[in-house]
């Protein structure tokens, strides 16, 4: 090793707090970015490998009922490689353990030969056996909340008669990773479950002998997606389809990529954050370092050192920085990886989640490290080895100060000398004083961002569960009924109050976009289900018209006052146009909502409703739930506290994780910088201050100006940060603002002060820190050496 | 006071043969904070090889400007400085680092050692780029430091680490070494420690010395000794009879 190469690791040695700090903030970016992009390089990687291997389609169908002669012109459209007809009924199954129904997806499997698209992965027990009618495979997800192991049994209520299934296996499929109803916002894998049956058995029970109801495609390499679906919809609309779709709408494989999209984005802006952070750090400690360094570089010139070496010399001390922290960083970004992958399969579900840590990951986040430092450091080197060395070799000439603004301002009188001191050297470098307040600043911002989540994800829920949706419970028809029906339901056990919806499936179309969904006829006057926004203002369903998500209006390019083509998927099949009449702020999906006999007029039908909202008697719930399990008319009853509390014990789980690592990584930041600060301050005026206690100044009153200038700077730079975090809060709600889900820019005064607490503290500690210091002061040796 | 002028411009060819720097009308000014300072108002110099130089005057003289010019840390604003077939004046921090590094040796007030390397390591600092360097354990033990290899400047007297600082301008053999104020922080015995080392490298390696000083005394030990005052050359005189370091009392 060269001597210079030792004078590198002495250096680091001796400042071995601050060279600490500062590989710890470039770690919280490394790791931030190594847990993110590996995450997502297992989701994505198993994803893709599942879908391949599981034969996941490419288009899906759902209609009423179509002969199997059907698909010999199915498979005839060009791009379509293959095509599947399968039964799927929804039926209510009455579990033990639950004193409300639940539903269950039953799915037709061939009697004979694998099926040829979402095949099953058994992970326990068997196949079904042919003639066994009474056999069914469960989905893990569904098992697991229940118990259920093969052996089990379970009673469905097929058809209004109870019938006993028996669990053979527990099986995976690819269409089901997110095991959610579609048309449910929050997964509940308790209320819900996927049974899949021997097809002869499922089509005698459903009447469904040479028929089917569901269709999926898989399509040629290249194959133009909307053509295909356009020609299926063409061929399928006689057989009440209600509309094809690909894998974008696909229900499991949309909340996927939109998790995967959050990642990619984690995977980006946070470590941004984070490594320009500690750019700047780079920046002022290198900057720092290098001046009390100037005579060591001119020696080193005056011997004949180039340029070119010292310059690496320097560069060398960051690297070294780098590669710690990047270690450092790697090793907890893989640790967290591992860790929150297992996470994810509490809610995605494949046969393998393998998380696997590739190279070109440590490799880019090493890169990403070592460009933020040497970027943040290469200004103060270039800068120091430009220095002519004779220059250097001069003490510094004195510097110049002059009265501060304020204190030219006439307000001297009430400054002590020691607050002029600090003002002065403050408004001497001004820039430097900035810089060491954005740096402070940028900490209170990530403090900040790392924090409102939470608050803002309790804000969303609390106001879409409990301001907007003020049901208790949801129940849905198999078919549209008559309105009067909701009074028949008025008047089970325990219901308080009870309201109609009419759902429709439909499409809309604007120019040249076009949007599957479900328009919502609601009450005009809703007590149960309000239409809520994001500031809390609930909203009054015009007679007339569409009122849309906001995302959806963009996701259209439609405004309020354009009139939309409406595309219904459902009974008559009318298609009309419609005029957008208002626009609204929402949390969950892309929604249209229209009012409901606006809607019935629409449909040309009478008042019919798809189903009902409920506000129950808590203590008459289970009396309320065994009447419904008998209703032959009810196809699904959504238990609002159920789903919530499924949200909060999975997603809502790893939300919290996550932003406690942001936390902790915030606060690591925030120390690092703040303590950063403090020390080479003190390293710069050690000769100063020890002048001011030989002549007489107490410690107290020396740590007074020291600290004075951290306690100022960290004053001003508290309120920047607030507002920086909230512009950065800002940015993380556009950037996860998706068709699934969108975080209001709600931040909690908590956080605020969450965010205060952490930068103060930071301060507090890094100064009684650097007090000590100042305390041991060796006042002789400060003085005899030249500065 | 004698004006400098080109009546007591040296010859050429001096006694000991060919000038090794060769100055002409050379000015230095430069800024200091708000002020600006000529350091140098016309000066013209030769040195000669092995040639022991003191260069007297007092604090802002401009012996230090002239010193850091010679040792190539500087340029002059005006005028031509040759050191054998190299221009020093050009401003070519290349040319000039490569005839540092393998021509001067400096050795100055504060030592300027760098506190987080030993002695040895000090000394290896230069060895390691220079072409010809004699070891650092060589080089320590001719200012008498054997012993005191492994230490840190830290653990060091104010003569120690002036020592160190001598081995560390010698080990690469220069051709020329220029000492700024060498005893100036060191008591009188320290002081005359260290001259006595100097001397000794001027005649054992016969390395042209060149020394600044306010302290008129050590002129003694020189073979010129060459007075400047407000940046200019004012008196140069030649001892027919140097004396040790040893023998001077100040």
């Amino acid at each position: 090793m060269s001597v210079l190469d030792r004078k590198v690791l002495r250096d680091l040695w001796q400042m071995r707090g601050q060279a600490l700090a500062i590989a710890l903030v470039m770690a919280c970016g490394v790791a931030a970015f190594v847990m993110s992009l590996s995450m997502l390089h297992a989701l994505e990687n198993t994803q893709e490998r599942y879908y391949e291997d599981y034969q996941f389609p490419h288009i899906f169908v759902h209609l009423k009922r179509a002969p199997r002669t059907l698909l010999e012109r199915l498979v005839t459209v060009p791009g379509v490689s293959q095509a599947q007809a399968r039964i799927v009924e929804d039926v209510t199954l009455d579990m033990p353990a639950l004193a409300e129904p639940a539903v269950g997806r039953l799915i037709s499997l061939p009697e004979h030969g694998e099926a040829r698209m979402n095949r099953l992965y058994l992970r326990r027990g068997r196949w079904l056996e042919p003639g066994r009618s009474e056999e069914v495979l469960a989905n893990e997800a569904f098992a697991e909340a229940h118990g259920l192991h093969p052996g089990d049994s379970l009673v469905a209520i097929i058809n209004g008669r109870r019938q006993q299934l028996r669990i053979v296996g527990v099986v995976l499929s690819p269409e089901y990773i997110y095991q959610i109803r579609p048309g449910d916002m929050l997964p509940d894998a308790k209320r819900f479950g996927v049974l899949w049956m021997n097809e002869t058995d499922l089509a005698a029970a459903f009447d469904m002998e040479g028929a089917f109801n569901d269709l999926t495609l898989r399509l040629m390499p290249g194959a133009p997606e909307p053509e295909v679906i356009r020609r299926i919809d063409r061929l399928t609309a006689d057989y009440g389809s209600l509309g094809a779709y690909g894998r974008t709408d696909q229900t499991s494989n949309l909340f996927i990529s939109n998790e995967l999209r959050q990642l990619r984005s984690m995977a980006l802006i946070v470590p941004i954050i984070f490594l320009a952070v500690a750019a700047f750090l780079m920046n002022i400690v290198i900057t720092r370092l290098i001046g009390t360094q100037r005579e060591q570089i001119a020696t080193l010139k005056a011997f004949g050192y180039s340029r070119v070496e010292i310059g690496w010399h320097y560069l060398k001390m960051v690297l070294v920085l780098v590669v710690l922290g990047s270690v450092l960083g790697t090793a907890v970004g893989t640790w967290m990886g591992a860790g929150m992958t297992a996470l994810y399969t509490r809610f995605f579900h494949f046969p393998v989640l393998r998380y696997r840590l590739d190279p070109p990951v440590i490799g880019l986040g090493f890169l990403a490290c070592a460009a933020s430092a040497v970027g943040g450091a290469l200004g103060a080197v270039r800068r120091a080895v430009r220095q002519p060395p004779a220059e250097a070799m001069r003490p510094e000439p004195p510097q110049s100060f002059r009265p501060t603004v304020i204190e030219r301002l006439g307000f001297e009188r009430f400054f002590s000398p020691a607050l002029r001191m600090i003002l002065r050297q403050m408004e001497r470098r001004p820039l430097r004083a900035l810089l060491s307040a954005l740096v402070i600043a940028l900490a209170t911002a990530i403090l900040v961002v790392g924090d409102f989540v939470g608050g803002s994800v309790q804000y969303a829920l609390d106001t879409y569960f409990h301001l907007a949706q003020r049901q208790d419970v949801t129940v849905l028809f198999g078919e549209p009924s008559e309105g009067r029906v909701v009074y028949d339901l008025g008047h089970l056990p325990g219901v308080r109050s009870c309201e109609s919806f009419r759902n429709v499936p439909a499409r809309l179309h604007f120019g040249p976009r076009s949007r599957r969904l479900v328009i919502q006829g609601v009450e005009r006057q809703g007590e149960l289900n309000r239409l809520i926004d994001f500031h809390q203002q609930p909203l009054v369903v015009p007679a007339q018209g569409l009122v849309l998500s906001r995302k959806l209006a963009e996701l259209l390019d439609a405004h309020v006052g354009d009139a939309l083509t409406v595309e219904v998927l459902e009974g008559l099949r009318p298609v009309r146009e419609v005029l957008v009449v208002g626009v609204m702020e929402d949390f969950f999906g892309t929604n249209a909502y229209m009012e409901r006999t606006a809607l019935n007029r629409l449909m040309r039908e009478g008042p019919l409703v798809s189903g009902a909202y409920l506000a129950v008697d808590s203590a008459r719930l289970t009396e309320l739930y065994d009447k419904l399990k008998h209703c032959p008319g009810v196809a699904v009853v959504v238990v609002k506290e159920a789903a919530l509390k499924s949200f909060e014990d999975t997603i809502a789980e790893n939300l919290l994780i996550i932003k406690s690592f942001m936390v902790v990584f915030a606060c690591i930041i925030a120390f690092g910088v703040v303590y950063n600060s403090v020390r080479i301050t003190l390293a710069e005026r050690a000769r100063e201050l020890a002048t001011l206690r030989v002549i007489g100044f107490t410690r107290a009153e020396v740590s007074r100006i020291l600290l004075g200038e951290l306690a100022v700077l960290t004053v001003l730079a508290i309120p920047g940060g607030l507002w920086l975090g909230h512009a950065l809060a800002e940015l993380d709600t556009l950037v996860n603002d998706t068709e699934l889900f969108r975080l209001p820019l709600w931040i909690e005064p908590s956080t605020y002060g969450f965010a205060v607490v952490v930068t103060l503290s930071a301060a507090l500690v890094s100064g009684l820190i650097v007090r000590r210091q100042i305390d041991r002061l060796d006042l002789v040796s400060v003085l005899k050496t030249k500065e | 006071m004698i004006d400098s002028s080109t009546a007591i411009l040296p010859a050429l060819d001096g006694p000991r043969g060919q000038a090794v720097f060769q100055a002409r009308g050379i000015t230095k000014v430069y800024r200091m904070g708000e002020v600006e300072v000529q350091a140098l108002r016309g000066v013209d110099l030769d040195l000669f090889p092995s040639e022991f130089v003191v260069l007297l005057g007092p604090s802002g003289s401009g012996k230090s400007t002239l010193l850091n010019i010679l040792g190539g840390l500087d340029v002059p604003t005006s005028g031509t400085v040759r050191y054998q077939n190299h221009d020093l004046s050009a401003e070519n921090d290349a040319l000039l680092t490569r005839y540092r590094r393998q021509h001067v040796g400096f050795v100055f007030q504060f030592y300027n050692l760098i506190p987080s390397l030993t002695a040895r390591e000090n000394v290896a600092l230069i060895t390691e780029i220079a072409a010809n360097p004699m070891p650092p354990e060589e080089a320590l033990a001719l200012v008498g430091l054997s012993e005191r290899m492994n230490h840190f400047p830290s653990q060091m007297s104010g003569g120690e680490q002036q020592r160190v600082a001598i081995a560390r301008a010698i080990a690469k053999r220069p051709d020329v070494l220029l000492c700024d104020e060498p005893t100036g922080a060191l008591d009188v015995t320290t002081g005359i420690v260290v001259l006595d080392v100097i001397a000794r490298v001027n005649r054992e390696l016969g390395t042209t010395t060149v020394v600044i000083t306010h302290n008129a005394v050590i002129a003694g030990m020189a073979d010129r000794v060459i007075t400047l005052s407000d940046g200019r050359i004012v008196a140069q005189k030649s001892n027919a009879a140097k004396r040790s370091a040893r023998e001077l009392v100040w």
